[in-house]
């Protein structure tokens, strides 16, 4: 059974449609994050799972049990904000507790499961301290302690990142999911930010304008999008206007500007059924700048350095190639190519994926 | 001149027509009552000049003052009350409203626009025996003869609760505006109902904004004498009232001293705890 399933779910604010027809399924102890731009519709959704917003159609499902119309206070959830919302009068150890006091836990009981939870997330000395005391990190902590400490159902976190800095944040990614994977508590994470969603999920949900884009495991979603808004949101894709020329049982063979004919996997189109005009999907990672011949199976092609953007270990190349421009990012030994060289664009085709034109 | 003498300057030379203005108008007048206080009214109707303490030995010993003294208090603590109880939720409505608020903050102000003096003496086109009030419920054969409304203790507060309760409500609606409405909905998700929620988080996240609301209310309403004069009777004089009769009446300057210092005292001492436990700086917020 799943832990929160979304039935059809459309949420409109007067004329403006936040949210499409979704539907989504959580699996128990999973941890799932809605990804997208600002305005796509993934706080919307978040919020209506935890009842701070109602579907204007469709219902949702914790447990298997409809809430449409349970109120907030009775869903029993944890939910982090972005801005950590504690209570700025109450000590951490009392932010932490008092979702235990609407509980009927014996007082005991509730200082000592504080305490747990303060040591959980590694900070079980702040208990007296007031949240204005702490580092932005360090709230964060507290705020999913006080979501954790309820035993919820599901556990919300919106955007809870986003407020700290830049290396914390990846100190605070790596915390997050091992608190979550020991507590085991089905997780809705909403992030903008793609290596979030990449490093954190068990599964992405990519939404783009109120609509679910693609669901699947991070791999899947990075290797395989079904759409050419999820190939360039999550990294950087060149997305080339092609066709289909034949199916294969286990290759898909296509025509391409620039490349010409590639063969790729069949596994890589899923979504191509028959002969008919296709989209190239090249990943600006896959495309590898080479002075040197290419070797077998590799498919080159000669282009020209335009824009260099040096980025320490990596560098970012815009080349062209006949009139067309493309992106590639390559990993960097030393010194990248320098603006006007001639190079060579080495791609292999199982790299590829193909969309429906 | 070095860099940081002009810059130490800097603020001084800004300052100074402000400070200036602050000296004439308000220091020098202050201490100036001060010295009359301790002047003697004589018989001639004169001014003697000198150090004597019979002004102050009369407004400290009679009863009287004390009585009018402990009134005032009083109608300024229950005007502060009202304003609170009436206050508070419209500051809340218009802090938590989805429209704009720059309008419904315009129109709490609207009443500014229109002199205190004639705010105050509309009431008795309403409550006068020929007012509007009257007017319907003989119309509506409620009564027979109009009734006296006017001119009693109840209607001095209902002078000053119109007066004072912008005050009210801008200031807590300043405190409630300041606080994060994801408090709320994390109070709400954590199990607390929405007015759980409110007597927890929100409410005491307001209490500054209320204090300060309350503090001006209070002064406010306990140095005012033109509401007690056009809504009062007899014998609903409050303090300012009494210097308004020492000084304009019977132009005993040294006695009028001698009390609008008394009430400044004891105003005084209320900032001074306020400040104590609160600061200033809360009511400089809903000033400004």
């Amino acid at each position: 059974m799943s832990a929160v399933t979304l039935n059809n779910i459309v949420k409109r604010f007067g004329t403006f449609t936040a949210v499409h027809q979704s539907s989504l399924e959580i699996a128990e102890g999973a941890f799932v994050t809605l990804l997208g731009p600002s305005g796509c519709g993934k706080t919307t959704n978040l919020r209506m799972i935890a009842g701070l917003l109602d579907p204007t159609e469709g219902e949702i499902l914790i447990g298997g049990k409809r809430v449409n119309d349970v109120p907030i206070h009775k869903r029993n959830l944890g939910l982090v904000f972005q801005n950590y919302a504690l209570f700025p009068h109450k000590t951490v150890a009392e932010n932490v507790a008092f979702g235990l006091k609407y509980r009927d836990v014996p007082s005991g009981d509730i200082r000592r499961r504080v305490q747990d939870a303060l040591e959980l997330v590694q900070l079980p000395n702040v208990g007296e301290r007031y949240p204005k005391e702490l580092s932005g990190g360090q709230q964060q902590r507290i705020a999913l302690a006080r979501a954790i400490v309820i035993e919820p159902d599901v556990l919300l976190l919106d955007e809870p990142l986003s407020a700290l800095d830049a290396n914390l944040r990846e100190d605070m990614r790596v915390e997050l999911k091992r608190i979550q994977e020991r507590i085991g508590v089905t997780t809705v994470f909403v992030t903008h930010d793609q290596s979030e969603a990449l490093a954190m999920s068990d599964q992405i949900v990519v939404m783009s304008a109120g609509r679910v884009e693609q669901v699947g495991a991070p791999q899947e979603v990075y290797n395989t999008p079904s759409s050419e808004f999820v190939a360039n949101f999550l990294g950087a894709s060149n997305i080339l206007e092609g066709k289909c020329t034949d199916i294969g049982a286990d290759k898909v063979a296509l025509e391409a500007p620039i490349f010409g004919k590639l063969a790729i996997p069949a596994e890589k189109a899923p979504l191509i059924k028959g002969p008919g005009p296709a989209k190239l999907v090249v990943r600006a990672e896959k495309l590898q700048l080479s002075q040197s011949p290419a070797p077998d199976g590799v498919v080159s092609v000669p282009a020209h350095v335009e824009t260099v953007d040096y980025q320490g270990q990596a560098v970012r190349y815009f080349v062209r190639a006949g009139d067309t421009q493309l992106q590639a990012i390559n990993m960097i030994d030393g010194y990248p190519f320098a603006e006007g060289t001639e190079v060579n664009l080495l791609l292999r085709p199982q790299d590829c994926a193909a969309l429906p034109g | 001149m070095s860099v940081e003498a002009r810059e130490a300057r800097q603020p001084w030379i800004l300052l100074s027509p402000a400070l200036t203005a602050v000296a004439l108008l308000l220091f020098v007048p202050l201490i100036f009552i001060v010295i009359y206080s301790f002047w003697l009214r004589t018989a001639t109707g004169g001014d003697e000049v000198g150090f004597f303490l019979d002004n102050w030995q009369e407004a400290l010993s009679d009863a009287f003052y004390r009585d009018i003294l402990l009134n005032t208090l009083k109608i300024a603590a229950i005007t502060t009350f009202v304003c609170a109880v009436m206050g508070y939720p419209a500051a809340y409505f218009i802090a938590r409203a989805k429209g704009n608020k720059v309008i419904l903050l315009l129109l709490l102000m609207l009443p500014f626009w229109i002199s205190y003096i004639i705010r105050t003496m509309s009431w008795i086109n309403i409550l006068g025996v020929s007012g509007a009030l009257n007017s319907v419920l003989i119309w509506l054969g409620v009564i027979g003869e109009p009734i006296q409304m006017l001119y009693n203790e109840t209607t001095v507060i209902l002078g000053l609760v119109h007066f004072l309760l912008p005050f009210m409500v801008l200031n807590v609606f300043v405190s409630l505006d300041g606080i994060d409405t994801n408090l709320e909905d994390a109070a709400n998700s954590l199990g607390a109902t929405r007015w759980q929620a409110f007597l927890q988080v929100t409410l005491p996240l307001s209490l500054p904004g209320l204090a300060a609301g309350g503090l001006l209310c209070f002064v406010l309403g306990a140095g005012t004498y033109i509401t007690p004069l056009v809504l009062g009777g007899p014998r609903d004089a409050m303090f300012a009232n009494l210097v308004f009769e020492a000084i304009i009446t019977q132009l005993n300057w040294p006695l009028g001293s001698a009390l609008s210092l008394m009430l400044l005292a004891v105003l005084g001492a209320l900032v001074l705890i306020y400040n104590r436990y609160l600061g200033m700086a809360q009511l400089m917020k809903g000033l400004g």
